[in-house]
């Protein structure tokens, strides 16, 4: 198949790419530009963080990805910025050159990751309003401990960049784009035909963002069937915030989602802030994290709390499914052959609820939970009328714990309550024990994070973020 | 004292930020280049009974699959003991240890290809922990014991007696540029390696042997590692040689770049410990008696175990007299991958140990610990280590009391325990604790090093020396020191890989000694080719050679100022040679390793960091919340790069303590092989607020230029989060008068694991 991008406003044609070609091996092995690196090939390190953008308006939204963990054909009609771009003019950007003489690199492996992380930041990419270290938690190092990167990043927040040249370049591109140009790799460019082409193709293989299928590739070595590429088909791609809540289209970036979701409460943006680094969280959509039925996938416990429905389509016939009932069991979804999921939506809970959201993980960014904890209590008068209660990584699936709600449920907010719950926790989950944490571990987490929310509704400091910063 | 040296930048830097420096697998790929991979065990402990490779064989774009059979020499990647196999012979020892390699057309072809090899295994029992060694008695070598007084009779007659023990994890490298080869065959049989390697020379004659060639035909060269840590001291080895094995095969070059999941499963890691301690002390908490056990889990094969473990043991005291002992060292044989060489080598270890008896003596006497780590100290009259060695320069005490009034210690440790009383979940602690790090290698014929400079008639510099650039700073170090010999800019040297047909025999980079050995075997070259030029200008200027200076206008000698390179094309015209060999070899060290006495180290790294901490005691979570550290590097060669190696130890030794946490399944598979599940610390993990200083002080040994070495020993810097960490929890149970035994790595888990036993 023949895909076409954009990289330094020159386009590339790649007329023999494989759907499962990564933009990494094409940039450093076909291309040569050896400047993007691997360090891991699973989207955990950023040594091969890159730009990729889109046109919007008369410039270029760009966005800081693994190029490691994304597919060729995924940049097909972008704009695609690497390390070697930087000094297309001659001369290093102000923020290399701050780096350089900062001691901001000792090996110098892991650099050109960071300073696209960080040069993105500066052109006002994605993410770029994050505090420092959170727009560069996705990238790793081993050797400065990340002061003098951070301090070249405070003096150099800002660079200019003119893309008007570049955006009219890609829409020339897309314009002329060939319309089917598919040998094992789907792109539809509506819902419609994302519909068509998976009553046709019912066992397709959908990717929105990649970061988990991508592994299956670099990592399982695995081929794809079918790819369906499902990050340009704009009804999946809209947030509509409205007083009943917000709904989500399938394809809706984790980082796109983030304001929107931390409105509805500030914990649940804390929790999609801890999701991956922000190169993943460029990448990876909330219909993705959900639709792959991971048992510690972080996304679904929180809004299983607050209560989110699905809308599943198959050809032109809609279904709506509470979260929790889409997970059946580990591995297994209520999805029929041919179905997708359209949009999420998440309910606004009432002013007076109480929620309350937790990650437990060995670290606190770009790792995956042992235990997700999510609470979401309706209150009347001091009685805690509806208790929603769910967690992640305490079964095969991310789901409520009944008995736990039970013993909240009609009882007033009361220390005696959160004892009852807690007890009653103990019998709703058997988790196990694997790489991150033991079962008795799980268990004794998921109980104090109810008194955790205890504590907190007393105005006492619960949580070490709480210290920092 | 001399002036102090500039802070220039590292020498790549602006190669590193552009993308521009180059790694192995960053040069363009010669023609016909194939690609590796192994075909690794899938059981922990087993005889081969069988190997059938006939679908890899047939497996898309393989041109070659290879066994221990083809193996032309010896099949031994090892380091010392020569027990670590290139390719299986016979039996595996670990879970993904090596049996075959596969050479393809691609680098996904030969690993797709890789997992066809049908294998049949006759598995036998599998000892994984240090506890199923011990149990089994299987050990590399015998326990090692070190010691001094009747420890048992100090323990019997003190007035204070404690015992207890904890277990601290290991740890992967994760250097971020994984281990890579490239073999080109060169003409009637030589072999040219880039490896990205700490030992090139060790490459090289392992090669040799495993070819069964001579070393003189095998050269191998690395310009930079993209990180190492140790984790490229012996571990490289097995990639440079499966590359030198299908490049003399096959006729091809072949490279080996190593998925970042495999790396994590074939190569070495820091040896995972357990310590038992029993204490004896009196009311003021001095130590009278000590018997302290460290147990070590090797791994299947030897690596560098016993010196690590040596290390270990050398370390047991840190900064600490301590006048009756008895440190005895276990190093256990697992089927796991053979533990390696990393960052402070054993040092950590040994010191975390200490420093936990500290604590724990302190809990028991209801003292601040830092009043007890000061009174514990070495002084006159207390000043010889266990291993008979007497200490020159204990900066210690006086090191320590400066960063407990600059870090303002005793107010922050009141206010944490007024904090402790207002918050029920969240419990803080604040811990300051010092580092004394020896400095050689232990085996004492190590500590040698070479150089080669060549002046050229244009005044232009060319330097080389045995030391290989991980990151560290080394070259522009030792550019700088050779640079100053001249009195020319340092942009005046160029720096070029080490190559070992440049400077042969090498040691490893390691054991913090690259600058202390390199820079000194540079400054003799340099100064053997700035003796000759002397005698040039005092001819010119009508001077004594003894009386030429060379400054940064020029050379002056009499009346005349001759420009750098004017002096070096009239010495070229003089027939004069400007190329020269440095070589230097550490003075006045030897050790009996059969005794444990001797003065093993040249001298001592100090320094001392405090750490403060808050601990949730729901979750287990916690935050390192600051850090003040004070930092003995001597007379600094490169202050901004010293300030680099703090800083970026410290943050190691602190995802040592607390997120990075290896795990082996019962079955012996590494369930942590990819950073989805092994956490090094990100941007967002570093103490808020870090403050470090350097101790203004000099070598009292004649190094270069009265500098210290500064690679491992900020490492250690990191012990005191851990012991923070304790504090906090204690705090739990203010009236409890005990420790908590906090194990390494911190994890959430680790953290509510202690408070429950802290509580019980």
């Amino acid at each position: 198949m023949t895909i076409r991008f954009l990289l330094d406003d020159a386009v590339v044609e790649v007329a023999d790419a494989a759907p499962t070609a990564t933009l990494l091996d094409h940039l450093r092995y076909r291309l040569r530009r050896t400047g993007t690196k691997e360090g891991c090939a699973e989207g955990d390190c950023g040594a091969c963080t890159v730009l990729v953008g889109d046109a919007e308006g008369d410039g270029i939204a760009w966005r800081a990805v693994n190029a490691c963990i994304l597919f060729l054909p995924m940049i097909d009609g972008k704009a695609v910025l690497t390390v070697e771009s930087l000094s297309q003019g001659g001369a290093p950007t102000p923020l290399q050159t701050c780096m350089a003489r900062n001691g901001s690199s000792q090996c110098g492996f892991c650099t050109p990751g960071f300073v696209m992380s960080l040069y993105g930041r500066a052109v006002g990419a994605a993410g770029h309003d994050l505090p420092v270290a959170d727009v560069i938690a996705g990238n790793l190092c081993r050797c400065t401990g990340y002061g003098p990167i951070l301090d070249a990043a405070e003096q150099v927040s800002r660079i200019e960049r003119d893309d008007r040249r570049t955006a009219t370049a890609l829409r020339e591109l897309r314009a002329s784009d060939a319309s089917d140009k598919a040998q094992g790799w789907f792109a539809p460019r509506s819902a419609d035909e994302l519909a068509a082409l998976l009553i046709k193709h019912p066992h397709a293989r959908l990717i929105a963002g990649a970061t988990d299928v991508g592994l299956w590739v670099t990592k399982g070595l695995r081929d794809l069937d079918l790819p369906i590429f499902i990050g340009d088909v704009p009804e999946l791609r809209t947030i509509t915030e409205d007083a009943s809540g917000v709904t989500l289209g399938a394809a809706v970036r984790y980082a796109e989602a983030h304001d929107a979701l931390a409105r509805l409460h500030p914990d649940l943006g804390e929790l999609v802030r801890r999701i991956g680094g922000l190169q993943v969280r460029n990448a990876g959509t909330i219909g993705g994290n959900i639709a792959n039925g991971s048992p510690i996938g972080d996304g679904p416990p929180a809004l299983i709390a607050l209560g989110a429905s699905l809308v599943l389509r198959r050809g032109d016939q809609r279904r709506t499914l509470a979260l929790e009932d889409y997970f059946l069991a580990y591995g297994k979804q209520d999805r029929a052959p041919g179905e997708f999921v359209e949009r999420v939506h998440i309910p606004r809970p009432a002013p007076d609820a109480i929620v309350h959201i937790a990650k437990l993980s060995r670290r606190f960014d770009s790792d995956i939970s042992a235990v997700c904890g999510a609470f979401h209590l309706t209150m009347r008068d001091g009685t805690i009328v509806d208790a929603r209660v769910a967690f992640g990584g305490m079964a095969a699936t991310p789901r409520r714990a009944a008995a736990c709600e039970a013993a909240l449920t009609a009882a007033p907010f009361t220390e005696a309550t959160i004892a009852r719950a807690v007890e009653a926790l103990r019998d709703d989950f058997d988790p196990l024990t694997d790489v991150r944490g033991s079962a008795p571990y799980r268990q004794q987490a998921a109980g104090n994070l109810l008194w955790r929310l205890w504590h907190r509704e007393q105005g006492e400091p619960v949580s070490v973020q709480e210290l920092c910063r | 004292m001399t002036a102090p040296k500039p802070s220039l930048p590292h020498d790549s830097a602006l190669l590193h930020v552009t993308g521009t420096a180059r790694y192995i697998d960053d040069a363009p790929e010669p023609a016909d280049l194939l690609h590796l991979a192994f075909g690794q065990s899938t059981e922990t402990h087993a005889a081969i009974t069988g190997i059938d490779l006939s679908a890899v064989r047939a497996a898309p774009g393989v041109v070659a699959v290879f066994t221990a059979a083809d193996i032309p020499g010896h099949n031994d990647v090892s380091p010392v003991a020569h027990d670590d196999r290139l390719l299986a012979d016979g039996e595996v020892l670990y879970r993904g240890q090596p049996i075959f390699l596969v050479a393809a057309t691609s680098r996904g072809a030969a690993r797709r290809a890789a997992r066809l090899g049908r294998i049949d295994y006759a598995p036998r029992p599998a000892l994984l922990t240090i506890a199923d060694a011990r149990d089994a008695d299987s050990r590399i070598e015998p326990t090692q014991r070190m010691a001094r007084g009747d420890a048992a009779a100090a323990l019997g007659t003190a007035p204070h007696r404690r015992t207890g023990g904890f277990a601290m994890g290991g740890q992967d490298h994760f250097y971020l540029e994984g281990q890579v080869a490239l073999a080109r065959p060169g003409e009637d049989g030589q072999l040219h390696l880039a490896s990205s390697t700490q030992h090139p020379s060790e490459v090289q004659h392992l090669v040799a042997d495993l070819l069964g060639i001579s070393s003189a035909d095998v050269t191998v060269e690395v310009r930079r590692m993209g990180g190492a840590f140790g984790g490229k001291e012996t571990q490289a080895a097995p990639f440079a040689a499966a590359a030198a094995l299908v490049a003399a095969k096959t006729g091809r070059p072949a490279k080996f770049c190593c998925d970042r999941d495999d790396d994590m499963v074939l190569t070495g890691k820091r040896h995972d410990f357990t310590i038992d301690y029993d204490v004896g002390f009196d009311d003021d908490g001095h130590i009278l008696g000590l018997i302290l056990r460290l147990a070590s889990r090797c791994g299947a094969t030897v690596d560098l175990s016993p010196a690590i473990n040596d290390r270990a043991m050398f370390h047991a005291d840190n900064s600490y007299w301590l006048p009756a002992v008895e440190i005895l060292s276990e190093r256990l044989k697992t089927h796991t991958v053979s533990a390696t060489a990393f960052r402070g080598f054993g040092g950590p270890q040994g010191m975390l140990a200490i420093e936990r008896v500290i604590d724990v003596v302190a809990a028991s006497l209801g003292r601040d610990p830092l009043d007890i780590r000061t009174a514990n100290l070495y002084g006159p009259g207390r000043d010889v280590t266990p291993y008979g060695m007497t200490i020159a320069d204990n900066i210690a005490p006086a090191l320590i009391a400066r960063l407990r009034r600059d870090s303002d210690y005793d107010a922050r440790r009141a206010a944490i325990g007024d904090f402790n009383t207002r918050h029920r979940v969240l419990k803080k602690g604040i811990a300051l604790a010092p580092v004394k790090f020896g400095i050689s290698f232990t085996t004492t014929h190590l500590n040698q090093a070479g150089a080669l400079v060549h002046v050229y008639a244009d005044g232009s510099i060319q330097l080389n020396h045995g030391g290989t650039e991980m990151g560290q700073g080394l070259y522009i170090k030792v550019a700088q020191v050779v640079a100053d010999v001249f009195a020319v800019p340092a942009s005046t040297v160029r720096i070029t890989a080490t190559r070992t047909d440049k400077v042969p025999n090498t040691s490893a980079t390691a054991a913090s000694s690259g600058a202390d050995l390199n820079g000194m075997a540079a400054f003799e070259a340099a100064s053997t080719i700035r003796d000759r030029l002397a005698g040039v200008a005092a001819s010119i200027g009508g001077c004594e050679p003894d009386a030429v200076c060379f400054t940064p206008a020029g050379v002056v000698a009499g009346a005349e100022t001759i420009p750098f390179a004017t002096l070096c094309r009239k010495a070229h015209l003089a027939r004069v040679s400007l190329s020269s060999t440095g070589f230097y070899a550490t003075p006045d060290i030897a050790y009996d390793r059969a005794a444990h006495r001797g003065r093993p180290f040249y001298y001592f790294a100090y320094g001392a960091a405090c750490a403060e901490v808050v601990v949730d005691t729901l979750t287990g979570e916690h935050r390192v919340l600051a850090v003040d550290i004070l930092h003995d590097v001597g007379r600094s060669l490169n202050p901004a790069i010293d300030l680099g190696q703090i800083e970026g130890g410290f943050v190691q030794g602190q995802g040592w303590l607390t997120t990075e946490e290896l795990v082996f399944a019962d079955d012996g598979r590494l369930l942590t092989h990819s950073p989805a599940t092994y956490k090094i610390p990100t941007a967002a993990d570093r103490p808020d607020r870090l403050s470090i200083a350097l101790w203004d002080g000099e070598n009292v040994e004649p190094t270069i230029h009265r500098s210290k070495a500064v690679g491992e020993p900020p490492f250690m810097l990191a012990q005191c989060v851990l012991s923070a960490l304790g504090e906090a929890i204690a705090a739990t149970t203010p009236d409890r008068r005990a420790f908590p035994p906090l194990d390494a790595p911190a994890t959430p888990e680790a953290i509510l694991r202690a408070i429950a036993a802290h509580r019980a």
